[in-house]
């Protein structure tokens, strides 16, 4: 794809800084005069924020959530890479375990909270438990897809090179289908921030959701605003931060295809 | 040297339609000539080169280089594929990719990179190093695949049609290139291509095959002075006269039926 012309490159960056600025000056307008219970003025929302966020509840609510979030979705990243891998390679496996996976799968995670609660209890493995849980199946899915995809041309140059069994796996196997994988762990982090809102909403006695449900609970309609901004903060944040990092370990990619169009 | 005795390739063998691609394949190549194997599309050109790169199980019959048995792929031969976008790692730079076979060999810091370095000069691509596969040209890459061979310092190069998917001018130099390399590097050189003018061009031997279930047809040697020019060469009657040699041989109908030397 050709980039865009100079002066057409300015309009689309403005738009993209104008347009969240005019949603927040309309968003402001209507709500000025506080008429509505249910929807504050939003200068009060952000006052509220500040109080609550900058950085009165960052100790209490925004760490525990997401250590909760990372370390659950790092444990279903390496997991589900690792068994990808093994799964991607051989046929057989994939084929017996195929159908268990689609059977987990299927399942709608915040259906496992109650049983989450009763084997694991009310406490953070319960969560990190179930975020990685539900993060695992993208990545697995996409790492599977990724190694068997592996080209046989890029396979049978490693083979007749004797490239050794590692390097096969971190520099061949890997890197191809880091691509797929990408789009897994994507997908997965969206998943893992739903995930961490449930489980705090069900079973918790700090963290963000927890915080929005109990100001929501107690009338602190403010309050529950402020927290349904800092997650969609975190989230935009969160999903930036990712980019970045794929951006860099795939600049490779970007590139082939820039060149084959 | 090597030879290839009584090689026969089923594909699908116990099944309900198995296919026979090579039927009775014999050949030998010596130490430093330039055999090529020229053949209609179909005839098992690609089969025959990767049983006897050790890629591909053969069903009867072997292939032995210096009296060795080929097994797997053997340590002092080395690949250039036809698809050379696909035989390159498109996430490693060009010096990487030539490195990369050489890692288990240990040479040293320095000695790798002079190596490399050299087989990069001598296929015209000095300044190359740095870059990625997809920022060159098609006969670019395939340059670069030819000096990671190089690097790899085999005795024998299987190249399987590496220069079907480049232009004409590209091509012809490629093949100055490969002739070039040969002389310099003293190596054997086993080319498979479809291509009956290059095939005469290069060659000592040419080996003629038949419509599968392959035989040899023919085995035509090529008594043209060395070395060889583009214009010169192909201007004498003499390289007409074996070029429609060959075309003929490859035509004759009696061939699919059972053809034999």
């Amino acid at each position: 794809m050709r980039a865009p012309r100079r002066p057409l490159r300015i309009l689309g960056v403005g738009l993209e800084i104008a347009v969240p600025i005019a949603v927040l000056v309309l968003w402001a307008v209507l709500s000025r005069d506080g008429s509505s219970f249910y929807f504050p003025p939003l200068l009060d929302i952000f006052r509220t924020f500040q109080e609550t966020w900058l950085f009165t509840r960052v100790g209490s609510d925004v760490v525990p959530s997401l250590a909760r979030l990372l370390t659950g979705y790092a444990i279903a990243v390496v997991a589900a890479v690792v068994i990808g891998v093994a799964l991607g390679s051989s046929h057989l496996l994939r084929r017996m375990v195929d159908p268990v996976v689609q059977f987990l799968r299927a399942i709608p995670p915040p259906v496992l909270i109650p049983a989450g609660i009763l084997v694991l209890g009310v406490n953070s493995t319960m969560k990190v438990a179930l975020i990685a849980f539900v993060c695992f199946w993208p990545v697995l899915l996409n790492t599977i897809d990724g190694v068997d995809g592996v080209d046989p041309t890029l396979r049978e140059t490693a083979r007749s090179f004797h490239i050794r069994r590692r390097d096969r796996l971190f520099r061949v196997v890997l890197p191809s289908a880091a691509p797929q994988i990408f789009a897994g762990a994507r997908v997965s982090l969206a998943l893992a921030v739903i995930m961490m809102v449930v489980s705090e909403m069900v079973a918790s006695t700090n963290g963000i959701g927890y915080f929005v449900l109990q100001s929501q609970r107690t009338y602190a309609i403010t309050e529950m605003w402020s927290g349904i901004l800092l997650l969609a903060i975190l989230g935009y944040a969160l999903n930036g931060l990712f980019l970045l990092v794929e951006r860099q370990v795939l600049k490779w990619h970007r590139g082939v295809r820039a060149g084959s169009v | 040297m090597l030879r290839v005795e009584h090689l026969r390739k089923v594909y699908g063998e116990g099944t309900r339609r198995p296919f026979e691609a090579v039927a009775d394949l014999s050949v030998t190549v010596a130490e430093h000539e330039f055999v090529s194997i020229v053949g209609p599309s179909g005839a098992g050109k690609t089969t025959l080169l990767k049983c006897v790169a050790g890629l591909l199980p053969q069903t009867s019959g072997a292939v032995y280089l210096d009296d060795e048995e080929v097994i797997g792929p053997p340590e002092k031969m080395a690949l250039v594929f036809q698809d050379y976008s696909r035989s390159l790692y498109p996430w490693m730079t060009v010096q990487d990719n030539i490195a990369f076979p050489l890692r288990r060999r240990k040479l040293g810091k320095a000695a790798t990179r002079e190596l490399i370095q050299d087989t990069l000069r001598s296929v015209g691509l000095g300044e190359a190093g740095a870059k990625y596969p997809w920022q060159l040209s098609g006969g670019m890459q395939q340059r670069v695949a030819i000096a990671r061979a190089l690097a790899y310092q085999p005795e024998i190069l299987l190249m399987d049609e590496p220069f079907a998917s480049v232009d004409a001018q590209t091509r012809a130099d490629l093949e100055d290139l490969v002739l070039d390399l040969r002389d310099r590097y003293g190596i054997t050189i086993l080319f498979v291509t479809h291509d009956i003018d290059e095939a005469v061009y290069l060659s000592d031997r040419v080996v003629v095959l038949t419509p599968a279930p392959t035989r040899v047809a023919e085995i035509v040697d090529v008594p043209l002075a060395r070395p060889r020019d583009q214009v010169e060469t192909k201007e004498q009657p003499e390289f007409a006269h074996l070029r429609a040699y060959v075309w003929r041989s490859i035509k004759r109908p009696e061939h699919a039926a059972t053809a034999s030397v």
